[in-house]
């Protein structure tokens, strides 16, 4: 038992998680009883002897869990304690839930992770629909509602589409630049391990007096400053994810920048690096936005402030303004790693090289640039200056400029190409492109103001984001999955089912959201429990078809699991792929290579003669010794 | 492989034939539907209008993509068995730029009449007559001008062919006004007065929608708008015993607008 405590683990976890919780709630009640304050305070917005425990119990559980061990006792002149590399990869299913500094087992607790959520968030997704699916009100009541899709909408966002793309560059991309890791693996780990904390806080916040969050993903001031405690859990929830994002961020800069195989340059680099390059520099420099609005909603709450009380001279608007200038980013920090995922599917699968390969990168960079003026598109109607709006619905517009690049390069590469259809993946990334078609037409309408004055805050929005967030991104992820999943878990997937699913999220996803955008535009506001009976017909035609693309989804969950326990072992290159981390086993050895590989041209040298991307240890007398591997030991 | 054989290869015309094809079938429907629902005010066929220019153009881009996809499809599908690669083509810079320009002329397009609109919905004019709008959890309420002040509660009347500028105020949360027929939504927000500017010009009955998540009565909040002759309007104006009470009143004087005029504001 002692041993135990001692040791990094679950149980000095929860006794650290235990600690941090207690010595919050001491902290607060021996304050207030210092002040002569009654003990607890129970407004809605207040409970600080519950806000206090839920910062601190879980910064308790990743101390007690061993995420700062190593710092810690190199900050304190210690003798740190020398990786062994024990901590490297998995042997059994246990070793996923333990504190692990490798990227390929870090990758695979976030993608399971993430989707843990993805089912919850789906479940929430389920109930609405069927709320929905009359008008009136059936199954649950107006704030049930109001905190089931703010929940739906934090989950799908916050732990699974943001996460699970980190989860896949995790696993995939050192392989692809040949790093024998990431840059910062200790930091690496502790970026996993805050997000399931994140989920937990918004999960767990159904149980605070007053219910979960119910001000929506958006959180507007001053309806969250008023809301019930739930809206503290979501607060801090998102610091949780935040720092998770920033960090993992801040990994893969470093990673991409410093640790590339020699010989590869920028202009070598696989798209899919481009695309969590791009990401990444919007991450680290627009996450902090939202992190910043969440606390100043909590100190309004909490500590009074009047940052957002119009009563007490606060701004309502301003909080607006922050949160969409992290949340327009977190747009194509949602997209950007799916379009480095479809350019690595079509190219491979196509036998083609990416058509306009440079072009591709730079629109990626475009983006990037474009995305930080663009936020005020989300307030055309929210009563703020309006002169701001005539330029941020150009520099909107023309956003679609580099977006329709990607889109009509990833059909010049089909173009003279062998295209094989026999991979799930290749179906996700060919329907991915009609859906998001739609999804960026769509934008550019909301994009264009006098339009956006009528639909905005409708279901032609509800519409719009689930065509972009689930035609487009959730399209990408379940190509990227089904295209990595030999690699990861070095078995087959059934393409039979894969297949079943593909149609089945295909169909359900456009029966679903293409009625959306006719209902609303006819007049049916956006986050309601209850409508017009006008509508009734179409809701009840778009909940069967949620219902069926729920259900169709057990069929993906079914053939993940089913394959990684019995599937057929996989090859190292299942689908004749040129870039490096086909080029190891599957699933890749512990440490990656046992050499570095050398990057001698493009990853898309597809049908070119004798061309190669990256000659791997023991191949040819004239591959140099690899140069000693630099891993980060922050 | 130069650029002029790699388009020889392809049936351009025929692909052309299909796009403007499947555009033409494509507009052919989504325009003959009326997504918007009744049009009462002078902005809706504006607005209406700009959004079927977007659907002609958005069913042209469409197609575009669809053909193309459908074309690589069906003719550079593998045959079965056929292991060997595509054909090295890495780009094509004309083609490149020329999907970066159109695209680029198409939404500048956009942009640009969607400005022009944008001016023409929100014209002011001279003889507007002013309403202010009050929100609060979950309920809409109106002042009319006048010295008296009258007001009216769950009920908006407003008389036909005449400028409207709303004064929006709210009291507690973010609520938003949107009369879908009208085409024209504002958020109501605490602290600052709003502004929205109508010509309803089709008597009728409609309701006023909250647009923007305000509790849980959101779904509920809800008000009638009648739009009718001036005379019967006057009448109605006349008839209203009720003053706009005090704390509605102060929020009109207190709150600031949202929009001062840029240079006046510093007071140059």
């Amino acid at each position: 038992m002692l041993a135990a405590i001692k040791r990094p683990g679950w149980t000095r976890g929860a006794l650290g998680a235990l600690a941090g919780a207690a010595f919050g709630f001491g902290l607060v009640i021996s304050l207030r009883a210092i002040s002569g304050l009654p003990l607890y305070q129970t407004e809605q917005t207040g409970y600080p002897h519950v806000v206090v425990p839920l910062i601190l119990a879980p910064l308790g559980f990743l101390a007690g869990f061993g995420c700062f061990d190593y710092w810690l006792r190199w900050a304190a002149g210690a003798p740190t304690i020398p990786d062994d590399h024990s901590q490297h990869g998995a042997r059994s299913w246990k070793d996923y839930f333990r504190f692990n500094t490798d990227h390929k087992v870090i990758g695979i607790q976030y993608i399971c992770t993430t989707f843990f959520f993805f089912f919850v968030g789906g479940l929430m997704a389920m109930l609405i629909r069927a709320e929905l699916a009359q008008p009136g009100t059936q199954i649950v009541d107006a704030a049930t509602y109001n905190s089931l899709f703010s929940t739906h909408a934090v989950l799908m966002i916050f732990v699974f589409v943001i996460p699970v793309f980190a989860g896949i560059a995790n696993y995939v991309l050192p392989l692809m630049i040949g790093a024998p890791d990431m840059a910062f693996p200790r930091l690496n780990a502790l970026s996993f391990w805050m997000l399931p904390l994140a989920g937990i806080l918004f999960v767990g916040s159904f149980l605070a007096p007053g219910g979960a969050f119910d001000a929506g993903w958006t959180g507007y001031a001053p309806l969250s400053t008023g809301a019930p405690l739930g809206q503290s859990f979501f607060n801090l929830g998102v610091q949780f994810a935040g720092a998770s994002s920033i960090a993992t961020a801040l990994n893969f800069l470093v990673t991409i920048i410093t640790m590339r195989a020699p010989g590869m340059t920028f202009w070598r680099m696989p798209l899919l690096v481009w695309a969590n390059l791009s990401t990444s520099l919007l991450v680290v420099a627009a996450t902090p936005f939202i992190a910043g609005a969440q606390f100043m909603v909590l100190f309004d709450r909490l500590l009074h402030t009047n940052l957002f009380q119009f009563a007490s001279g606060g701004d309502v608007i301003s909080y607006q303004h922050i949160f969409w200038f992290y949340s327009h980013p977190a747009v194509y920090i949602m997209m950007l790693p799916g379009f480095g995922i479809i350019s690595e599917v079509i190219s491979t699968h196509a036998r083609k090289p990416i058509f306009g390969y440079r072009l591709m990168a730079l629109a990626l960079i475009g983006i990037v640039v474009l995305s930080y003026s663009v936020w005020a598109h989300h307030m055309f109607v929210a009563g703020m200056f309006s002169w701001l709006r005539v330029p941020m619905m150009l520099t909107t517009l023309l956003i679609a400029v580099p977006t329709g690049i990607k889109i009509f390069s990833w059909l010049g590469t089909l173009y003279f190409g062998k295209i094989h259809t026999y991979s799930t993946s290749m179906l996700f990334a060919l329907a991915f492109i009609v859906t998001f078609t739609i999804g960026g037409i769509s934008g550019v309408m909301l994009g264009m103001v006098p339009i956006d004055i009528h639909v905005s805050d409708t279901y032609f929005i509800v519409a719009h984001i689930h065509f972009v967030l689930f035609g487009g991104s959730v399209f990408t992820i379940f190509a990227g999955i089904y295209h990595w999943f030999p690699k990861m878990t070095g078995r087959m997937y059934d393409e039979k089912l894969g297949r079943v699913h593909f149609w089945g999220t295909l169909i359900g996803t456009w029966g679903t959201f293409i009625p959306m955008h006719w209902i609303g535009m006819d007049g049916m506001p956006r986050r309601v429990e209850d409508y017009a009976s006008q509508f009734g017909n179409w809701n009840l035609m778009i909940s069967c078809f949620a219902f069926m693309l729920g259900a169709i989804q057990l069929v993906f969950l079914y053939n993940m699991i089913v394959s990684w326990r019995f599937g057929p072992k996989a090859p190292a290159n299942p689908w004749r792929a040129n870039s490096i981390e086909w080029q190891v086993s599957s699933p890749p050895p512990i440490f990656n290579f046992d050499e570095i590989p050398r990057v001698v041209g493009g990853p898309y040298e597809y049908g070119v003669p004798g061309a190669r991307h990256a000659i791997m240890a023991g191949e040819g007398a004239d591959v140099p010794a690899a140069e000693p591997s630099v891993v980060g030991s922050a | 492989m130069p650029a002029a054989s790699m388009y020889g290869r392809l049936p351009i015309l025929k692909m052309l034939a299909a796009i403007i094809a499947m555009t033409v079938v494509i507009c052919a429907v989504m325009l003959s539907i009326n997504w918007d629902g009744q049009a009462a005010s002078t902005a809706a066929p504006k607005i209406d209008d700009l959004l079927n220019v977007m659907i002609i153009i958005s069913s042209f881009v469409f197609s575009v993509v669809i053909v193309a996809l459908f074309y690589a499809l069906w003719k550079f599908k593998v045959k079965p068995g056929d292991e060997s690669d595509g054909e090295p083509i890495h780009g094509n810079t004309r083609l490149e730029i020329a999907w970066t320009l159109i695209p680029t002329i198409i939404v500048l397009f956009g942009g640009g009449y969607s400005w022009k609109v944008l001016d023409e919905i929100e014209e002011p004019v001279k003889d507007a007559m002013t309403v202010d709008v009050f929100s609060q959890q979950y309920a809409w309420s109106f002042g009319y001008p006048g010295k008296d002040n009258v007001y009216s509660q769950g009920e908006l009347h407003v008389p036909v062919y005449r400028q409207i500028q709303f004064k929006m105020h709210a009291q507690d949360v973010i609520h938003s006004f949107w009369v879908p027929e009208w085409r024209i939504k504002k958020d109501n927000v605490p602290g600052i007065t709003t502004t929205a500017i109508v010509t309803p010009d089709r008597v009728g009955t409609y309701q006023l929608i909250c647009t923007e998540l305000c509790g849980f009565g959101h779904a509920s909040m809800r008000a009638t708008v009648v739009v009718e002759p001036p005379g019967q309007f006057q009448k109605w104006v006349a008839g209203l015993k009720e003053k706009v009470p005090q704390p509605l009143e102060q929020s009109v004087t207190q709150d600031t607008e949202t929009n001062p005029p840029p240079l006046t504001a510093g007071g140059a």
